[in-house]
């Protein structure tokens, strides 16, 4: 598949491509996302805005030109901006695709690293040569301004134009604590919200701290996602419990919400509301407790995102869900074409997945009534 | 986290340092609300720091499409979310006043991008915050200054008056498109005030014969407190 080239978030042609809870495949217009929504469904969105992560400066020791990209952070408090882990990078800008960027220069403790207006020294470094973890020198206002000033949005060399903040916050940004866009929400804007109300459904969210997707380097990106800080928010919790009980799904906007709500009801099932750190790696082993459906972008076996949808649907599943999408030359990455994949129905599980060939799907459809019920 | 009074509210005021915008600045301190404010001048805003260590001074000036996203990024860092933005920063136009037979484009440019884009880019770069205010029970609300010179038709006063208007008519506007999201979008008339601003537009006028910003500033306090949730309805909502 090819990535999306234009930073454009609700391209009129974006298209989604909906995976059942009986493993069947449906194209469908992603505008028309609301349709697949039914009455007594909760559907929860990430509403973190992002940080304009990317530090350019200088390693102080050797004179020689960095790129950080911060990647993580202890709690989503606002005074706690003074430590961040960050990927470095040798010289160079985002034309260059990560893995081709040289490396930055050998870090020590202690070493000092001037970043426009933030001065920040190596406090940690937690697997050389790129992931370290940073001390800001100043207090949090301080630290903001040059964060907010300084900071550009993580780029992406497949995107032609520089991305500027707008570029990264969906329509629902709230604070600023992504490190990269909960891009499955560029799907929202106002009028889809009201859309989904109409459906009879809710919507709420969650705030959680997208950390980066990639870093060029396999190693390290064999280690993401790292821990990402979130928080729920009481009526969140509440209406998760409400949907529960009259049988509606949850649907989550995007993996971070999944991440969140199985980290969350990981020791006993139940959602509660508060913050807390997203440790969990979600895989085809990991039971689901708490989501039902999910929406995201399209995204490559292999990479984190992917290995997150096998616990919704099984390989054979996914693999045609792959084919399907190759086929019809969907666009993966940030600004690409979106997926709607429900958990697989237990019950019909093997059925299901028997009778699907690529090819054989429907073109868009008008009507609602392709979609399977609820799962679970 | 919803509040019920004024202790804790998350405000922003643009305008900060000078006239109205400064005077609620101090009010709502005093009231315990948390304030973040927006001025163009470094030394103004520091030195209001000093004298309000509480106070979350921006540099940033709202007329710069360049400066609302930085400027949205620190106020959201700072307080944690957002429930009451205050549009109050204002640009006259020309200045001394003109007939809008003289007024240079540039000036009404300069008027319309204060009064009206300023305020429709920061909102909207907000709105997510404050419509997250509004899921976690609060009742967030969006303040624009205006001005008698919205509705009446003062000769002299057009760039100030038209670019005035189109944010009244844009505050009518948002607040019935976001009611379905708990936003509240008003706008108030703060009277005549001996501010910096009114010495700017009318230099001559009889100083005893204006309002003091400061009374009008507790109007505002008084109108953001009246759109605060009750807590019995807070309960209820969850």
């Amino acid at each position: 598949m090819i990535p999306a080239a234009v930073a454009v978030q609700r391209p009129p042609d974006a298209r989604l491509i909906v995976v059942d809870a009986a493993g069947h495949l449906v194209h469908r217009r992603r505008a028309d996302f609301p349709a697949l929504v039914e009455s007594g469904d909760l559907v929860i969105a990430n509403d973190a805005a992002t940080l304009p992560a990317s530090l350019s400066g200088i390693h102080v020791a050797t004179g020689r030109p960095i790129e950080l990209r911060l990647a993580g952070r202890r709690s989503l408090h606002p005074r706690h901006v003074d430590r961040f882990t960050a990927v470095a990078f040798g010289g160079g800008d985002f034309r260059t695709p990560t893995e081709s960027r040289p490396l930055p220069p050998a870090f020590s403790v202690g070493d000092a690293l001037e970043l426009g207006p933030l001065d920040a020294v190596v406090r940690t470094i937690v697997d050389q040569p790129r992931l370290i973890e940073v001390m800001f020198r100043g207090s949090p206002q301080q630290i903001w301004e040059g964060l907010a000033r300084h900071g550009r949005p993580i780029q992406y060399s497949y995107v032609a134009a520089p991305l500027a903040v707008w570029d990264t916050w969906t329509t629902i940004a709230s604070r600023p604590v992504a490190f990269e866009p909960p891009s499955a929400g560029f799907l929202l804007d106002w009028r889809l919200i009201e859309d989904l109300r109409a459906r009879g459904a809710t919507f709420l969210t969650l705030t959680h701290a997208a950390g980066i997707s990639s870093t060029g380097d396999a190693r390290l990106d064999a280690m993401l996602p790292l821990a990402e800080a979130y928080e729920i928010p009481l009526r969140t919790a509440n209406a998760i419990e409400a949907a529960r009980r009259r049988g509606g799904r949850i649907i989550a906007v995007g993996t971070t919400v999944v991440r969140a709500l199985e980290d969350a009801a990981a020791f006993d099932g139940e959602v509660r509301a508060g913050s807390g750190s997203a440790t969990l790696r979600i895989g085809a082993l990991t039971p689901l407790q708490i989501v039902d459906g999910l929406v995201t972008g399209q995204h490559e076996p292999g990479t984190s995102h992917y290995e997150l949808l096998r616990a919704f649907q099984d390989d054979s599943v996914l693999g045609q869900m792959i084919a399907e999408a190759e086929m019809h030359g969907y666009r993966t990455h940030e600004f690409g074409d979106s997926l709607f994949i429900v958990r697989r129905n237990e019950v019909t599980e093997i059925t299901a997945t028997s009778d699907i060939r690529p090819g054989r799907l429907s073109a868009p459809l008008s009507g609602s009534g392709e979609i399977a019920g609820h799962s679970g | 986290m919803a509040h019920t009074s004024i202790r804790g509210l998350r405000v922003a005021i643009t305008g900060g340092t000078s006239g109205l915008g400064r005077a609620l600045v101090g009010r709502l301190l005093d009231v315990g609300a948390d304030v973040a404010f927006v001025a163009r001048g470094r030394d103004g805003i520091e030195r209001i720091c000093r004298e309000q260590s509480r106070a979350h001074g921006i540099v940033g000036d709202v007329s710069r499409k360049e400066d609302i996203y930085p400027i949205a990024i620190q106020v959201l860092g700072a307080l944690n979310g957002l429930d009451v933005l205050v549009n109050n920063a204002s640009s006259l136009g020309p200045v001394p006043l003109a007939p809008l037979a003289d007024t240079e484009c540039e000036d009404l440019e300069r008027a319309f991008a204060t009064n009206v884009l300023g305020p429709f880019r920061l909102t909207k770069a907000l709105l997510g915050a404050l419509a997250a205010a509004a899921r976690e029970g609060g009742a967030p609300l969006v303040v624009n200054i205006s001005s008698d010179a919205a509705v009446t038709a003062y000769a002299g006063w057009g760039a100030y008056g038209a670019s005035k208007a189109a944010l009244a008519h844009l505050t009518r506007i948002w607040d019935a498109e976001l009611a379905a999201d708990g936003v509240r979008v008003v706008s108030i008339d703060p009277g005549d005030m001996d501010t910096p601003l009114h010495a700017l537009a009318m230099p001559d006028a009889d100083r005893s014969s204006l309002k003091d910003p400061d009374a009008a500033a507790a109007e505002i306090v008084e109108l953001i407190a009246s759109h605060l949730p009750r807590a019995r309805e807070l309960e209820a909502a969850r």
